[in-house]
């Protein structure tokens, strides 16, 4: 039945070429686990994008609870935390997957560094990569103020204060994402927006050229 | 229709859309047309990743079970005592900022040079390292400079997570997330309800007593706040008396903690302690 269901849909949409990319493209010997165990250092970039998707998953949760004023966001994170059933799951895995994605993407990254395959002709993958640690490390700044108790608002006045030491466009830099003069309102709502918008929407499209040049290109080969 | 099976057009659509009808040589080969043990991506190898990926989410909800993300009090600008830390990945920087060639009148060198260069360097990788050579042990400047870098980070990360742990101890600081819930443990043994810190804090009980005015010369407030609410590492001592009785009271301000609370035996005399402490163990939550 499915088969008349994929014939039906192909016929109209002639989606064979990209479920033949999408699924039924060859995973090779030299990367898969079960024929070499140590071909385990190729399955970080895999890990990375699973927890990248809890971390979606769970933040969307999150926000069904969040607020993002400085009035009720620390009482909302509170209540999130030890009122709402599983909310102390949800905001713990996003909190602790935000760590590990970071470990993931850092393993991910030395593998590809250390096995060469960011030579030609992959040299745009791997800067496509690079963009995605960034805005990784963007998503963990901006959400390390969310929860706005003290460790939050004071490791953001650093943070703001380090932005601002650059010369000429630092303190445009900081009165930017900062919203105004002082760590506040503004900068907490700014920051909500980066986190779960701005940054999001831009890995998203990252991601999606990273898939897309590595299955042009395929997996490098052995080495 | 307009373009039947036997249309005589070159391109023949599917129905009236401009989907063309299949041409069959221009379909990707599937996994079998590779050479050695390739595997289709589904379900084959996907079901192999997501076995991998169920045992490493179950170490992950025991993790986040075992382990509640931390929470500590609502951000305070005013409290000046708060030893500020970000998030582990960003140690290396923060403590990379704290070396004199770094810092002070060389900062732009610390935020802008070194980082500018390390960062820059590793996003144009493969522009700088053009060999062909992929064997890492054939590359002997890039691996080098890697695994320089490597350690250079998990040192910096080190000594910055050390200095934290030494200055906490040297202010005698429990970081705010422990502290609430040592506090919550307490009061689950106490078998009181957990304290929650964004509620309304309990009313001050007989605020007109001449015990409020001695705390106030005894510089109680100056750290307790004068609406007794707290500040820093101070405790707020509204409801106090929900926690301690009036003995213990007035141990704490006769002999101190060893949380920072200063001893008061040689400032007040035994009466005034008691005076303060029989007011405070007056305020509890429950109180009319």
């Amino acid at each position: 039945m499915f088969k008349g269901i994929y014939n039906w849909i192909d016929e109209r949409l002639d989606i064979t070429p990209m479920w033949r990319d999408v699924a039924d493209h060859e995973v090779p010997e030299h990367v898969n686990p079960a024929h070499h165990f140590s071909a385990f250092v190729y399955c970080f970039g895999g890990l990375t994008f699973f927890i990248t998707v809890i971390q979606i998953l769970s933040g969307m949760f999150l926000t069904m609870y969040y607020v993002p004023d400085i009035i009720n966001a620390y009482a909302s994170v509170d209540y999130l935390q030890h009122k709402v059933a599983f909310g102390a799951i949800v905001r713990g895995m996003h909190h602790w997957g935000a760590s590990l994605v970071i470990v993931m993407m850092f393993l991910h990254t030395l593998r590809v560094f250390f096995t060469g395959s960011y030579k030609a002709p992959r040299e745009m993958n791997w800067v496509v990569g690079m963009l995605i640690f960034f805005i990784m490390l963007g998503l963990g700044l901006t959400g390390y103020l969310l929860p706005w108790d003290n460790k939050a608002y004071f490791a953001t006045k650093v943070t703001l204060s380090i932005a601002e030491s650059v010369p000429y466009i630092g303190p445009y830099i900081a009165t930017l994402i900062n919203g105004g003069e002082v760590v506040g309102a503004q900068t907490l709502t700014r920051f909500f927006a980066i986190h779960v918008f701005f940054l999001p929407g831009a890995l998203l499209a990252l991601l999606a050229a990273h898939f897309f040049m590595i299955r042009k290109q395929g997996i490098s080969g052995p080495l | 229709m307009a373009h039947g099976h036997n249309s005589k057009e070159k391109v023949v659509y599917v129905g009236d859309s401009r989907i063309v009808k299949r041409n069959a040589s221009n379909i990707p080969a599937d996994y079998t047309a590779y050479p050695g043990k390739s595997e289709a991506f589904i379900p084959n190898f996907l079901l192999k990743e997501w076995m991998v990926g169920v045992v490493a989410l179950v170490g992950f909800l025991v993790l986040t079970i075992a382990h509640p993300a931390p929470l500590g009090f609502q951000a305070d600008p005013t409290n000046a005592a708060f030893i500020p830390m970000p998030d582990w990945y960003f140690l290396f920087m923060y403590q990379l900022l704290k070396y004199p060639y770094v810092s002070g009148d060389f900062v732009v060198l610390g935020t802008v040079g070194i980082p500018g260069l390390a960062f820059g360097a590793l996003l144009l990788a493969p522009f700088l390292d053009t060999g062909k050579e992929r064997r890492f042990y054939r590359r002997p400047i890039a691996t080098s400079l890697m695994l320089l870098s490597l350690i250079a980070c998990i040192y910096l990360t080190k000594v910055s997570w050390d200095h934290y742990q030494h200055q906490l101890e040297v202010t005698n600081t429990i970081p705010e997330h422990i502290l609430r819930e040592e506090q919550a443990r307490e009061a689950h043994e106490a078998g009181l309800p957990r304290p929650n810190p964004s509620a309304e804090p309990a009313p001050i009980v007989a605020a007109d007593d001449p015990a409020m005015d001695l705390m106030n010369t005894a510089t109680c407030l100056a750290c307790h706040a004068t609406d007794l609410t707290g500040q820093g590492n101070a405790p707020g001592l509204r409801g106090i008396g929900d926690k301690l009785s009036h003995e213990e009271i007035a141990e704490i301000i006769t002999n101190g903690t060893d949380n920072g609370m200063p001893a008061f035996a040689d400032r007040l005399s035994a009466e005034e302690i008691d005076q303060i402490a029989g007011w405070l163990a007056l305020q509890k939550t429950s109180a009319e």
